[in-house]
């Protein structure tokens, strides 16, 4: 069994100059599962996710693996594979030869080269100048590399990005497989659907604040609404409350939030009141997300109010 | 795991990543042709050939009588005196080259010790240098030996003085790596890298020197540019020997440098601006 790995990023913040880029952010990636780090380009994951490989100093806060800064890591590849672009290859050097610089400078044995070179698909064209590679073909490289020591843990910046249809569905399964096999995986993505069908929990961040953070069902339990009406509207919302659901008022109905279309029905039934609208209007995924991740202006419009949405208490970002 | 091992580990990854690229043997190819070709070219005109060729065309005064070891130090030195552009730009290449092409984050993500990184590249960046102080003789006693030999000067290759200057050649290349390591750490740009160790040792060092010679006080200064020390080091330069070759220029208004003390000049010119590459950009983020 692996060593369970966190990586527990606590009240993180960076100043670049005159930008703040990541304000007191705060999670943890839990062994076994998938962690997808969302967020519009911009949103500070890229930075988050250096500064937890040691490659960039937060201003205030840190970043641990399994309780330890990166640097402190004895063999830090044997302990977290980090792939954070996919422009970290000299074009003159084949792919063969930059895993092996990197096993050479940690230890890790020349087997492992071939053997990831082998699980990522590139033993083909692992003698040949990375020049020659397209995007999927250094995703794949840069996976490799994280890959390399066997490590508890992955950091993957947008992994998805390049990839062909196949390549994306192997790329999943591959993250399910790694997780299951009891790592983590930590993985970044601008795009929710892009990783939607891979990840167990998720955070998003949004102008370098978490936005939500929890597993993917609670932002989609967030989302379930249902649209309801009766003559008795008072009474009709009293028996949904009392069933537990979240009630809005509106000038079409009442806004039910915590149940679904079956258990409203039900309850009304229950209470005797006769329904003279009934209607699921649950939001996508895609739109919650959008939501959470929206300017300023467009998310007082669209207030998402999904369960384990942090409200910030200073109000509106810089 | 200790330090050393660390650093035995981050020095064959560097050692690893200059043998699996094209630029190194590229550069010492460069280095062979030119300094060879430099060193044949001397060779004829220091010869009494070559004197003969000059005093006929300039109708000057005849060349003084050159003492066989003066000829073959200039011949062979000419390493130094053309060839020390290439270690040094091999120095500023290896490590310009991993912020050029992004791949600082991966070797960080393997050694994130940075200082460990640094000295592994020294390591690397003084063994290569030596690497190219030996091809460079190659070129040197390869080409200019055969030159003296054909004309019928003695190659003097024997002399404990010549093999003196060949043995140090080899530590001149290997600090003059360093420089450009040093040079490049704390410059991190490869393009300003190239500029400024072109301009350097192809116009602005000879021109200094040359001016630095005219009053006592800039000669005292003068003494300690990179190019006067690695005279000084290896014990022959065609700018320190214009006397011995023409008798007309004028003797060196202040005794040159030791040999040791020029060594200790270059040796702490690489230290100081390699401490200070670790200092400031070795602090850095690694974007």
């Amino acid at each position: 069994m692996r060593t369970p790995t966190p990586l527990t990023v606590e009240s993180l913040t960076k100043v670049y100059g005159e930008v703040t880029a990541l304000r007191d952010v705060s999670f943890t990636a839990q062994a076994g599962r998938v962690t997808g780090f969302l967020g519009p380009n911009g949103a500070g994951k890229t930075s988050t996710l250096r500064i937890l490989l040691g490659l960039n100093r937060p201003t205030a806060g840190r970043a641990l693996i399994d309780g330890q800064r990166y640097r402190e890591l004895s063999a830090p590849l044997r302990r977290v594979g980090g792939s954070l672009s996919s422009d970290v290859f000299h074009p003159g050097r084949s792919g063969r030869d930059h895993l092996l610089t990197l096993a050479l400078a940690s230890g890790i044995e020349r087997a492992r080269v071939d053997a990831v070179l082998t699980q990522v698909g590139l033993a083909d064209a692992a003698r040949r100048r990375v020049g020659g590679y397209s995007l999927g073909m250094r995703q794949r490289l840069g996976l490799a590399a994280a890959l390399l020591g066997d490590p508890d843990a992955l950091v993957l910046d947008e992994p998805i990005n390049g990839l062909d249809p196949d390549g994306i569905r192997w790329m999943r399964g591959l993250l399910r497989q790694l997780a299951d096999e009891g790592r983590t995986v930590l993985l970044s993505s601008h795009v929710l659907s892009e990783v939607q069908q891979t990840v167990d929990d998720v955070v998003v961040i949004r102008h370098g604040r978490i936005a939500f953070d929890g597993p993917l069902e609670a932002l989609e339990a967030g989302t379930a609404r249902v649209r309801v009406d009766a003559a008795d509207r008072d009474a009709l919302a009293d028996a949904l409350r009392r069933a537990g659901a979240t009630v809005e008022p509106g000038p079409a109905g009442l806004s039910v939030l915590g149940l679904d279309v079956a258990r409203t029905g039900e309850v009304a039934l229950a209470a005797g009141l006769a329904l003279t609208h009934l209607s699921d209007e649950t939001d996508g995924l895609e739109s919650v997300f959008l939501a959470l991740t929206a300017d300023e202006a467009q998310a007082a419009a669209a207030p998402a109010d999904a369960p384990g949405v942090a409200t910030s208490a200073e109000g509106s970002a810089a | 795991m200790s330090t050393l091992t660390a650093l035995g580990r981050a020095t064959a990854s560097e050692l690893a990543k200059v043998f699996s690229l094209k630029s190194w043997w590229l550069l010492g190819l460069i280095l062979v042709a030119y300094v060879g070709m430099t060193a044949a070219g001397l060779a004829f005109f220091l010869s009494d050939a070559g004197a003969l060729l000059a005093g006929a065309a300039g109708g000057g005064a005849p060349a003084p009588e050159l003492d066989p070891v003066v000829i073959a130090n200039l011949v062979y030195s000419s390493v130094t005196a053309v060839g020390l552009v290439i270690p040094l730009l091999f120095g500023a290449l290896i490590v310009t080259t991993e912020y050029r092409h992004g791949t600082l984050t991966p070797t960080t993500l393997a050694q994130p010790r940075r200082g460990i990184v640094l000295t592994a590249k020294a390591i690397v960046a003084a063994l290569m240098g030596a690497l190219y102080g030996v091809l460079g003789l190659i070129g040197s006693v390869g080409l200019g030996a055969p030159v003296l030999a054909a004309l019928g000067e003695d190659t003097a290759l024997g002399e404990p003085e010549v093999i003196g200057v060949l043995l140090r050649t080899l530590v001149a290349t290997a600090l003059w790596s360093l420089l450009g390591l040093g040079l490049g750490a704390l410059l991190t740009s490869q393009i300003a890298a190239i500029v400024i160790v072109l301009a350097f040792t192809q116009f602005v060092e000879p021109i200094l020197r040359l001016v630095a010679g005219v009053w006592e006080w800039s000669a005292q200064l003068g003494r300690f540019l990179p190019g006067s020390a690695t005279d000084a080091l290896v014990g022959a330069g065609i700018l320190s020997s214009l006397n011995a070759l023409d008798p007309t220029v004028p003797v060196a208004a202040v005794d040159a440098l030791t040999w040791w003390q020029g060594g200790l000049v270059l040796g702490g010119l690489a230290a100081v601006l390699l401490v200070a590459a670790a200092l400031t950009t070795g602090r850095r983020d690694v974007e």
